[in-house]
């Protein structure tokens, strides 16, 4: 396969593969760490998480739109701006639906599944009465475009830096949140017992509604960021669940280390396979794998052991 | 919709006297009175297909204003009945069977993907039915009962490969598409032609599953194999993803050829037009068309639907359905699906946008192909079209 080029080429392109894996890594795992909270701590199903995503998306490009047309000089950077707002809008939409719904459903966590694949197809429809059926086009700031050429073949793109920077500041924000706060602590122990933890005190109706909250706003972020890479339309959401709950449910529910290694895993497999082989068969052999996996391991690759 | 208010209710008027007797032009039960017919819109408005269907029914609807506008068909209004495929193939053909068993239309403008045409074909012919299909689509087929107004694949395909290898001197071609029958019979045909008639070589080829994100791996691919032409057939949301990673891995397409026929006008109001710019697509329409017709097709359909909707090849090609029907059924005489599928083959429609088309006996369209160049505002450039009308060939000899 590779008789015709010279070494040079090779290893120009065995970097820029290795980077195209790196950034597949990213938005992985940038997409399930929201899961990886509300499915992973909470054991809620969130069949919605896709539509989180897209309403970050929207947000997203309701400010590129606002940005450009009134404030020009501001544009370079608004997509920092956009982010916040997208965590912000879909947190809050987050807090309501926990709210209005899933409380209710903690007892029957399979209901949670049919109740939010509803929710995710009221949220499709809202999307295309409010803003059309038609996709949308964000526009990014020019610094954003492009790639930096470090050799003549050897180009590193700018989107891939930054989904990669971002992805690694929310890891690290979630895993202080989650191990080292207090916060974290209440929702592992609610998680563990909500009887016990409900009687030591900790209002477990609070930080239900935040953790929820919160996984709903990572994924605004992710949706936001997702901009630069893919589609934003009403049904743009469900191009990512599939890939999302994959790499939650392979890493091993309840551990953010194995969201973080099943997310490099099924990336670099993925990567390399599609490298070698085709788009099609790349995808059929990574899930025919992950298939055998979790034959073998139910419960992924990181288990938690906690007395049950 | 306030475009021509009065002309629609002060035509018909005129018209209806000389209108022929309702018996004589329907002998078979359609909806048809002494003062309207029914035709039905059967189009995705919800699921994922809507982001393409809208501007079809959008289209539609105008043609139909404006038929009614000039007097109607047969001294006769056209009244429609519009239904929701919801993206799902089987509700296509419930419908299908609902527009033509219940509600006996004379006619119906509908379906998007192959996928829902093929779920409707066999209502059409069982309860004999006359659909109008506005998709260039992969060919392979005809029916006494589908007018095909979209191009069938090799009209879409040949000139354009031609075209490329002439102007760029292409040698090399790297084949992309979504993985299903569209994208793979279109690249079949242009491998075909690719190697046996221009005799250069493909080297590569690859599909992705339908909403596929990531593009890195096989844009790597592509800068290691440095193909003259990226031939892309990428479909939907994946098409956004494609050409965004494409940019930002610095692949500037105005060095890098890069032909597609998979993106209109539609396609780039997502893609975002500085991320495609420069690329050639080949259609048989593009908005900016310098003739009289097209002008005044833009204008119209701006004034109904709004200064900042564009059109793409398939919204015009939506909007030859109601026409190319009503010459038809004013050439037969009647609006009977017989009679309507006997007289279609020699209709032509001189006021068509794309200037004008001829139906052929296989029921498919003559039409031109065009080559366009896209600018970062969203629109093509026209630069190449076919001296004469392309003859349709949905069975094409030596490219299956």
């Amino acid at each position: 396969m590779f008789g015709e080029y010279s070494l040079g080429e090779l290893t120009s392109i065995f970097v820029m593969q290795g980077f195209a894996g790196l950034i597949l890594f990213s938005v992985f795992l940038l997409m399930a760490l929201g899961l990886a909270i509300i499915f992973g701590q909470m054991g809620v199903i969130n069949m919605a998480h896709g539509e989180f995503m897209i309403l970050g998306a929207y947000v997203t490009w309701m400010c590129s739109t606002f940005f450009h047309g009134y404030l020009p000089a501001l544009v370079p950077i608004y997509f920092f701006i956009a982010m916040i707002l997208a965590f912000l809008v879909s947190g809050a939409l987050g807090v309501a639906v926990e709210w209005l719904m899933i409380r209710r459903l903690y007892k029957r966590p399979l209901d949670t599944l049919l109740a939010t694949w509803g929710l995710s197809l009221i949220l499709q429809q809202f999307y295309r009465s409010v803003f059309g059926p038609r996709e949308v086009g964000v526009e990014l700031p020019q610094w954003m475009l492009g790639s930096l050429p470090v050799t003549d073949v050897i180009e590193i793109q700018i989107n891939g830096l930054f989904v990669m920077a971002l992805t690694t500041i929310i890891t690290i924000a979630v895993a202080v949140m989650m191990y080292r706060s207090r916060w974290g602590m209440q929702v592992r122990a609610v998680v563990q017992n909500r009887v016990m933890a409900g009687a030591v005190g900790i209002n477990t109706e609070k930080v239900d509604r935040y953790t929820f909250g919160i996984g709903c706003g990572i994924a605004g972020i992710a949706g936001s960021a997702f901009t630069m890479i893919g589609s934003t339309g009403p049904t743009a959401g469900q191009l990512y669940i599939v890939d999302t709950f994959l790499v939650v449910v392979f890493g091993g529910a309840a551990s953010l280390a194995g969201t973080i290694a099943s997310a490099f895993t099924i990336s670099q497999a993925q990567s390399i396979m599609e490298f070698f082989l085709s788009g099609s068969i790349a995808k059929v052999l990574t899930l025919l794998a992950v298939v055998g996996i979790l034959m073998l391991r139910p419960q992924g690759l990181f288990v938690l052991k906690v007395r049950r | 919709m306030a475009a021509m208010p009065f002309a629609g209710l002060a035509m018909p008027r005129t018209a209806f006297a000389q209108a022929p007797a309702t018996s004589a032009v329907n002998t078979t039960g359609l909806a048809v009175t002494d003062t309207d017919v029914t035709v039905g819109i059967l189009h995705s408005v919800t699921g994922t297909m809507a982001i393409s269907e809208t501007g079809s029914v959008q289209a539609e609807k105008l043609a139909i204003e404006q038929i009614n506008a000039e007097g109607g068909v047969l001294g006769r209004k056209i009244k429609f009945i519009q239904e929701d495929g919801g993206s799902d193939w089987p509700t296509f053909a419930e419908k299908a069977k609902k527009l033509l068993v219940n509600d006996k239309c004379a006619a119906v403008m509908g379906c998007w993907t192959s996928a829902s045409r093929k779920a409707v074909l066999p209502v059409f012919e069982q309860y004999n039915g006359m659909l109008y299909y506005p998709t260039f689509y992969e060919g392979l087929e005809q029916s006494k009962n589908v007018i095909y107004t979209g191009q069938e694949a090799t009209q879409q395909i040949l000139a354009g490969l031609d075209w490329v290898a002439k102007e760029k001197g292409a040698k090399t071609f790297y084949l992309l598409g979504s993985d299903y029958i569209w994208p793979r019979t279109s690249n079949k045909i242009a491998r075909k032609h690719i190697e046996n008639v221009l005799k250069t070589k493909v080297v590569g080829e690859e599909y992705f599953p339908l909403g596929h994100t990531q593009f890195n791996s096989v844009i790597n691919k592509i800068k290691l194999t440095k193909p003259d032409v990226i031939y892309a057939i990428i479909v939907g949301g994946s098409n956004v993803a494609f050409y965004k990673q494409l940019k930002a891995a610095g692949i500037d397409l105005n060095k890098q050829t890069l032909m597609t026929i998979s993106v209109t006008e539609d396609e780039i109001d997502g893609i975002g037009g500085e991320n495609i710019a420069g690329a050639y697509a080949c259609m048989k329409y593009f908005q900016s068309l310098d003739n009289a017709n097209n002008k005044q097709f833009v204008s119209a359909f701006k004034k109904m639907w709004g200064d900042k909707t564009v059109i793409g090849d398939v919204t015009q090609a939506a909007y030859l359905g109601p026409w190319l029907w009503k010459l038809t059924v004013e050439k037969a005489g009647s609006f009977d699906i017989d009679k309507v599928a006997e007289a279609s083959a020699g209709v032509e429609f001189k006021q068509a946008p794309e200037g004008y088309v001829k139906i052929h006996p296989n029921h498919h369209l003559w039409s031109k192909t065009r080559v366009g160049r896209a600018r970062p505002d969203g629109q093509y450039d026209v630069i190449y079209e076919t001296a004469e009308l392309m003859e349709p060939d949905p069975f094409p000899k030596g490219y299956q």
